[in-house]
């Protein structure tokens, strides 16, 4: 096969296992992708020289019988991941230089799986955006149209890098939507995971109560597969969690028959594009075909969503980013571009005397009537459903610029994503199909902890598409 | 709603053109007058979430465990002196 980049994780793995390619192979075919599209899609900001060691070394250790669920794969990290060595910038000019002293618990995680790590994908600078754009390395491109249009944001890069097979897999972080809302834009799997389900620990901060750290994948069974290694108690985190988990691959083939699930009469009356809402309704009606009762459901505070999420969060980035002094690392204040001052003001603001009691706690406090919404909705004893589907965004992807100048107008594309980091749950963005050329997915929202579900229902409904592949 | 931008910036640590400010003036005012919307959610008697998956007090072992040397804590610095970091100094001398 000459296109070894195409191939999912799953195939990857059988492909090494039964000889049928290299790592070294894979990690050349994946390199040439990038050099090839880099230049145009903007997807990488490093290239991280040590890939085909890496790759040698997998090869080396699968010739000694060495089983680990990686061995060779080659993936990309967002670059907000700290990796030892390996330059880490935030897409930030603060960060230009900045080559960490220790990874993520992530990162070796990932590592210890065997992982070939190919470099680090572009991004809003410290995650601040929804398109793209706000890089400081310049924005990335939407691979399905890369003249016009943005990939989504901020994981924009990792996005992009799966869509254009510049890689097996990626890493990402979403604060307020910005893996699923780049996954619906791309055609990928975003995994946002409940909070606390996956270490922050080296993770350069931006929310962090809110702050969730997943993926995108080519499948559904990959995103469960990458979160059997990343999910799990880190003591460098006091936030993960302790329980015990599940083998995230185990019921994926269940089916979703008699599965009970929620549409929020909410979402669809806010104002959603016709086409989005025909693609939606397309998935709807196989979803029903598959089985499962679709039950109209109410979330009473959606509304809200959006205001709450941008006090909370710009208070937060406030205080995060109030470490860059450029003293320890990095280079000053005076490096921060636009947004990034937008929030570390709008944040400080909130927090200030006389401002707080006004913005951030009643920010907090109609969080936690956000939270209830869910909690009502998926109680059982109240006849609650098993999981929620929603789009992911309420417009298709959008064009290079459009936004830019209304800050206001870009927070709102984060709608009907804001709500799963507010309650804290998880959230699978599954891809539905094209409109006019650009993909579009939709998302599913389970309780707390229910990833297995989701990712249960993301593969019954993707048994229904035919995966397309971009061959560019 | 009415922001000093120049005010919080200096809160903030941030030094801004003059030029800049009527432009961040204008989207900030823009940002909060949205959040007026909040104004009409009844949150009497609401408790506030800030750990949302509901845990308490993590606590460990105080023990000591390997960090980064000396030498790592400082090898991202453009600062420092006798292998110390250098900072600014705080208090003024007249």
């Amino acid at each position: 096969m000459n296109n070894l980049n195409n191939l999912t994780i799953k195939q990857s793995y059988e492909y090494l296992n039964k000889k049928k390619c290299s790592s070294v192979e894979l990690t050349s075919s994946c390199l040439e992708q990038i050099e090839k599209l880099n230049p145009e899609i903007n997807a990488f900001i490093t290239v991280s020289e040590l890939a085909l060691d890496e790759a040698r070394k997998a090869d080396e250790l699968r010739s000694n019988n060495q089983e680990l669920p990686l061995l060779g794969i080659p993936i990309a990290l967002k670059d907000i991941y700290m990796t030892k060595g390996l330059r880490t910038t935030a897409a930030s000019n603060v960060l230009r230089d900045y080559i960490p002293q220790y990874d993520a618990t992530v990162v070796r995680k990932l590592k210890e799986a065997g992982a070939v790590i190919l470099g680090k994908t572009n991004l809003d600078a410290w995650a601040h955006g929804s398109s793209g754009e706000n890089s400081d390395f310049g924005p990335t491109k939407n691979p399905w149209d890369r003249e016009y249009y943005v990939p989504g944001g901020s994981s924009s890069g990792s996005a992009a890098a799966v869509a254009a097979n510049l890689c097996a897999a990626a890493t990402g972080t979403d604060a307020g939507g910005s893996i699923r809302l780049p996954a619906s834009f791309t055609d990928t799997v975003g995994l946002k995971p409940t909070y606390g389900l996956v270490s922050r620990y080296g993770i350069i901060a931006m929310a962090s109560s809110l702050d969730s750290i997943g993926h995108f994948t080519k499948t559904v069974e990959d995103s469960a597969l990458f979160l059997n290694i990343t999910a799990g108690n880190d003591p460098f985190d006091a936030t993960t969690t302790n329980k015990e988990l599940p083998d995230y691959t185990k019921d994926l083939h269940k089916g979703i028959r008699g599965l009970k699930i929620g549409i929020p009469k909410e979402y669809l009356a806010m104002g959603i594009d016709k086409k989005i809402k025909e693609n939606f309704d397309n998935a709807l009606r196989q979803i029903e075909e598959l089985g499962a009762e679709i039950i109209e459901i109410s979330l009473p505070h959606t509304k809200y969503a959006v205001a709450c999420y941008y006090i909370i969060q710009p208070s937060e980035v406030s205080s995060n980013l109030a470490r860059y002094d450029g003293i320890r690392f990095g280079n000053d204040r005076s490096y921060f571009g636009d947004e990034a001052v937008r929030r570390i003001i709008l944040g400080t603001f909130t927090l200030s005397a006389g401002y707080y009691e006004a913005y951030y706690k009643k920010a907090m406090q109609v969080r936690t009537l956000i939270k209830r919404d869910f909690e009502q909705v998926f109680n059982p004893p109240a006849g609650g459903v098993d999981a929620i589907i929603a789009p992911v965004s309420p417009t298709p992807p959008w064009k290079l610029g459009e936004k830019l100048d209304n800050p206001l107008r870009m927070y709102l594309s984060d709608i009907f994503t804001t709500t799963a980091n507010l309650a804290g749950i998880p959230g699978l963005s599954v891809p539905s199909g094209f409109i006019n050329g650009l993909p579009a997915g939709f998302q599913i929202l389970g309780p707390q902890f229910s990833e297995k579900l989701l990712f249960q229902i993301g593969h019954a409904f993707e048994q229904t598409q035919e995966r397309k592949i971009l061959d560019i | 709603m009415k922001i000093d931008v120049k005010r919080v910036a200096k809160l903030a640590n941030l030094e801004l053109d003059d030029e800049e400010l009527p432009k961040f003036e204008k989207q900030l005012e823009e940002i909060l007058s949205y959040f007026d919307k909040l104004k009409e959610v009844n949150i009497k008697d609401v408790e506030i979430t800030s750990q949302v998956t509901g845990l308490e007090n993590v606590i460990r072992e105080d023990k000591a465990a390997p960090s980064l040397s000396q030498e790592e804590a400082l090898s991202q610095t453009k600062s420092q002196h006798n292998g110390l970091f250098k900072v600014p100094g705080i208090l003024e001398n007249e």
